[in-house]
């Protein structure tokens, strides 16, 4: 039976119920930490009318915000850190502009919640060159005009990056196949390889 | 997306405590008013859809320690649910003695979402039917029980062709999903109860009366792990997409065969982009073994897996492909050096 065909039914979920059950009674969820009757490990809850308070670290510094539980990373990134370089192509995890590194790991940040980024070390365009001299994949992309527009440009330099550094870039058509997460519109595909294996030697020995 | 409340579980009692309001209002699991997420690939994507509208979420990503480890132990490959997809596809032995499950994560999504997706999400992955997806739809019964299904008259090229009732033809997207029913696969369910193994055939439903219910896992539940017994270096995973890569499939095969003197000893055929659900040809399975593999034999069992198949306006090509898939996966796996 679908509970949606009966929305008043006293089996339905009550956030009331649900905040009580998973923290041992206490009401207001920040305030949530107390060990619970019989459970020594008590997730943490958290109220979805206030902000909640979480600290990301992006390209080595740490940043306190107060934020809607929903917020992605993409989006704290853009509107509340100010680092726009990460872009929102599709919102939906097809497109790859919003391509971050999280741990080293490539990930799609529209598709990742701020909340689960806590405690991660995350790494976006604006942390790849240290000021002076561009990163190698950054100076490729311009040797090679690997781009027209340059809207999925920085989703396509950090997937380049992790593609490198996964073993991935040993030919045109590895390139392609994991590269192929990250959509560029202008097609500048054949000069996004020949940026990948420029780089990837430069990459491989640093 | 609607507002929830969100809580991270740091180990997996703490997880199972947290999700266990979920079986409250007796809603179908992807209806659950909590839910856990991992990758967060589909239930993202569908809750900025709103096709998906928890109130509560249950973060499970401290649990990858625990229940990440991939061990291949005494011939059998024991996957734990939390590992994700692109640490799966790239393990040496894995490679090399499943190849069916390596290439069906290597050939799913991009590497931004296999590095995110783990392996007990994605097998619970949601269709990808456009009126499924899209709200503005009314008809979709397995979104709107009831409401009909807009793709019966409506583009449905993608859809499929196996498995499918009056109420839903809606395929089921998934590759992985294919290696392990063809695999005679066990997935662990974990749960306040404690932990139950059920054949990973037994965990999807076909459609039916009640395209709503997708799978036998209970609110509340989460799959812990899969094991497969036995080692098969001769299997493969053929997918057919409309683009290279990153693409769902149109059809896709996974077999896996064992083969002494060019006579099929045992055989394993399941089907992708075709079927409702992770679909097992057993039929074909039968026509294979104990027989001298040649032409003739891939083309009779690639008929046969393709009985009973109904096709609408638009897909009725996936009948013919499918048979092709099928029939090039087979000399694909008889041919392939072990």
């Amino acid at each position: 039976m679908d509970d949606k065909t009966n929305p008043q039914s006293p089996s339905s979920f009550n956030r009331r119920s649900f905040l009580a059950g998973a923290a041992g009674g206490a009401m207001f969820p920040l305030a949530a930490r107390a060990a619970g009757p019989t459970t020594t490990t008590i997730p943490s809850t958290q109220d979805p009318t206030l902000p909640v308070p979480v600290t990301l670290r992006v390209n080595g510094h740490d940043n306190s915000l107060n934020i809607d539980a929903r917020t992605t990373v993409l989006d704290a990134l853009r509107e509340h850190i100010g680092l726009t370089g990460s872009k929102k192509g599709c919102d939906h995890g097809q497109c790859g502009a919003c391509t971050v590194l999280i741990e080293g790991r490539r990930v799609l940040s529209c598709l990742t919640l701020a909340l689960s980024a806590q405690d991660h070390e995350i790494t976006t365009i604006e942390g790849l060159s240290n000021g002076v001299r561009l990163h190698p994949m950054q100076q490729a992309f311009i040797d090679q005009d690997a781009f027209q527009c340059g809207y999925c440009t920085p989703g396509q330099i950090m997937s380049a990056i992790a593609c490198v550094k996964e073993g991935h870039a040993n030919s045109d058509e590895d390139i392609r196949e994991y590269m192929s997460g990250n959509i560029c519109r202008c097609a500048a595909y054949p000069n996004i390889v020949a940026a990948v294996k420029q780089a990837a030697p430069e990459i491989l020995s640093g | 997306m609607r507002s929830f409340a969100y809580q991270r579980a740091a180990d997996p009692a703490a997880a199972i405590q947290a999700l266990a309001a979920a079986s409250a209002g007796n809603n179908p699991l992807t209806e659950a008013e909590i839910q856990p997420l991992a990758g967060g690939t589909t239930l993202l994507d569908l809750m900025k859809l709103d096709v998906m509208r928890p109130r509560a979420i249950v973060d499970i990503n401290p649990l990858s320690p625990a229940w990440a480890t991939v061990s291949l132990e005494n011939g059998n490959l024991r996957l734990g649910a939390m590992a994700r997809m692109a640490d799966v596809a790239a393990n040496p032995e894995i490679q090399q003695n499943y190849p069916v499950v390596a290439d069906s994560l290597k050939f799913a999504a991009s590497a931004q979402l296999r590095n995110m997706a783990t392996l007990g999400g994605n097998v619970l992955q949601r269709t990808r039917c456009t009126y499924f997806r899209d709200i503005s739809y009314e008809a979709c019964n397995k979104r709107n029980p009831g409401s009909g299904c807009a793709a019966m008259d409506g583009f449905n090229r993608t859809h499929a062709v196996l498995g499918t009732s009056d109420k839903c033809i809606a395929t089921y997207p998934g590759d992985f999903a294919q290696a392990l029913i063809a695999l005679d696969a066990s997935v662990d369910i974990t749960g306040r109860a404690g932990t139950r193994t059920i054949p990973f055939a037994e965990l999807h439903k076909a459609p039916g009366d009640t395209p709503q219910l997708e799978t036998t896992l209970a609110p509340g539940e989460l799959i812990s792990g899969f094991t497969i017994r036995g080692r098969w270096p001769r299997s493969a995973y053929l997918k057919v997409r409309d683009r290279q890569s990153y693409e769902f499939a149109l059809a896709s095969a996974a077999i896996a065969l064992d083969v002494e003197d060019g006579t099929v000893r045992d055989a394993r055929v399941a089907l992708g982009g075709v079927a409702t659900l992770p679909w097992r040809a057993r039929g074909a399975e039968a026509e294979l073994k104990g027989q001298k593999f040649d032409d003739a034999l891939a083309e009779r069992v690639a008929e046969i897996a393709f009985e009973g198949a109904s096709a609408r306006s638009h897909n009725e090509f996936k009948i013919a492909l499918g048979k092709r898939v099928v029939a090039r996966a087979l000399h694909q796996a008889v041919t392939m050096e072990i």
